[in-house]
């Protein structure tokens, strides 16, 4: 079956638009994504029909809401093939999933104990940890990076020690694009008894993940990167760590029972759901885990590859080796987020130029700050693609950036 | 105003100049600013003498414009009062956020170079962050004397 990436644009509306009069070229997909037609309406359908707060609620509407929300929760359950629907956390993004597991895992940490990231981390999976350090002693160590943009994985046994309570690293690098050999991490946690929690932002968009495959004991992802939208994300966990960790905050739709004395909490995942949640986003990312689903054909991801393969092959061939990727330079092992310097200028006046063109592109340290001091740059412009893109996007970039470097030297 | 416009030549010209992008040996005054929101870095050296400014280096990892701003503070503070460098960020300000040309009698009436980023909120301090450092760098020499 082939793939027609012209029948899947007209799924997203935004993709008809001009910027500065000319087509949009969208290619900051790792930021956020698109949505969808068909998650733009569950939203509507939902808001229209279904709107009021969950779980308390006797009346008709607030008993569709919950069931809305609950189905939801069963979607994306079936998506990342988690075991049980209960093990899904609904979250407001990445952030928070990864700082409620540094909050409430963290609870049960002594100084000395050490936690492993690794170069490669978006700010999301660093400063929670610096944090916890802050409040409970532990040792932060740190997986170094390739030349080539990926986790030095032949450096483990180095650091992951016995004093090891949970390696946190990322699925696909944000900015180099790298895909991190998960099934490693994991044999290198369970040798010491640790723990793994992995942030899938960069990986889920490109496709389901089957956590219990992986192997791994924590996974969180933000919807906003996966065709659903703003203000939802996930916490996977298995249900018997989130039977055994405390809350991360209080409130209400946590609770079995409070007393001026004490609180019950009510069982995961309620438990760390505390205040009204993102319904309508939750029955929007359940909206998007099927679209998602659907989309991710064989045919889908060789487009994909098709495109990353070219626009790192244009991009070698302009301006006479002046750019330098970051990251792998070839397809294997990598999705397609492509990072890359100019000789002489910065990202973000490339960024500008190619915003004229219609480009739109993202520039800078992508909240990745320790990996840019370890590739000696103040940052890079990243193009980041998904399946509605073409080769329009690809020749556009091409063709936007050659002017950039001619307008700029 | 299209984006690629906004590289006019005069900026690009400013910024090619590399006016001013020397350390200075023995500043009275040396300030490293950032711009949390795109990384821009300045470090600014300053002497000043008898209330005027007498010599600026500088050192960008920045985009272009934050590199013609720093080329425009080193070529035009020479020699002007210390006192009137706030002036000149303000009338900077003024340019970007509302679009406020300066008299071509004022002091730092050069500023009108970055009309074309007036546009772009998101690069409004790209511009500012140079003047800022400036008037901290005065701030602090001046506070030794």
């Amino acid at each position: 079956m082939s793939f027609d990436v012209e029948a899947l644009r007209r799924q997203f509306p935004i993709l008809d638009r001009t910027v500065h009069g000319k087509p949009l070229h969208y290619l900051d997909n790792s930021a956020t994504s698109q949505i969808p037609n068909t998650v733009l309406d569950a939203v509507e359908r939902h808001e229209i029909a279904h709107r009021a707060n969950v779980l308390r609620g006797i009346h008709y509407l607030a008993e569709a809401a919950t069931e809305a929300y609950e189905n939801a929760r069963k979607d994306v359950a079936l998506f990342i093939n988690a075991a049980d629907s209960s093990e899904v956390v609904f979250t407001s993004g990445t952030t928070s999933a990864i700082n409620l597991v540094a909050h409430s895992f963290g609870q049960g940490l002594k100084p000395g104990d050490e936690i492993v990231i690794s170069m490669l981390e978006h700010h999301s999976n660093i400063v929670p940890w610096q944090l916890l350090r802050q409040r409970s002693g532990i040792v932060l160590k740190v997986i170094p990076a390739t030349d080539d943009g990926r986790m030095d994985l032949d450096k483990l046994p180095d650091i992951v020690t016995e004093k090891c309570r949970m390696i946190a690293v990322t699925h696909v690098s944000n900015v180099t694009g790298a895909d991190t050999d998960i099934h490693r991490i994991v044999e290198a946690a369970r040798a010491v008894d640790a723990k793994v929690l992995i942030d899938g932002a960069q990986r889920v968009p490109h496709g389901p993940v089957d956590v219990q495959n992986l192997g791994v004991d924590f996974y969180t992802f933000s919807g906003h990167k996966m065709y659903a939208p703003n203000g939802i994300g996930v916490l996977w966990a298995r249900r018997e760590l989130l039977d055994d960790l405390p809350p991360f905050m209080g409130g209400g739709e946590m609770i079995r029972t409070v007393t001026m004395e004490d609180t019950i909490f009510a069982e995961p995942p309620h438990k760390f759901e505390a205040g009204t949640p993102p319904i309508a986003q939750a029955v929007g990312l359940a909206a998007a885990t099927r679209w998602l689903s659907e989309t991710d054909t064989p045919e889908a991801i060789l487009h994909v590859a098709k495109l990353a393969e070219r626009t790192l092959s244009g991009l070698a061939e302009i301006a006479d080796g002046r750019i330098r990727i970051i990251g792998p330079q070839g397809t294997q092992s990598r999705l397609p987020v492509i990072s890359f310097t100019v000789d002489g200028i910065h990202p973000h006046d490339v960024c500008q130029i190619l915003d004229s063109y219609g480009v739109a592109l993202r520039g800078g340290h992508h909240c990745a700050q320790p990996l840019m001091d370890f590739f000696d740059v103040t940052g890079t412009t990243r193009a980041s693609l998904t399946f509605y893109n073409n080769q329009a996007d690809v020749d556009a970039l091409l063709e936007g950036l050659a002017a950039a470097i001619k307008k700029l030297t | 105003m299209n984006s690629n416009d906004m590289y006019q030549d005069e900026i690009v010209a400013l910024a090619k100049s590399k006016t001013g992008a020397e350390r200075l040996e023995n500043p009275d005054a040396t300030v490293t600013l950032d711009n949390p929101l795109c990384g821009d870095r300045v470090t600014l050296d300053v002497t000043v003498s008898g209330g005027k400014i007498t010599a600026v280096g500088h050192r960008v990892r920045g985009c272009m414009l934050c590199e013609a701003a720093s080329a425009l503070v080193a070529r035009d503070a020479i020699g002007t009062d210390t006192s009137a460098v706030s002036g000149g960020r303000d009338k900077l300000e003024a340019l970007l956020k509302s679009g406020t040309l300066p008299s071509e009698d004022d002091a730092w009436s050069t500023v009108s170079a970055f009309g074309p980023v007036a546009e772009f909120k998101s690069r409004h301090e790209c511009v500012l962050l140079p003047f800022e450092a400036l008037g901290k760098a005065i701030e602090e020499a001046e506070s030794k004397i």
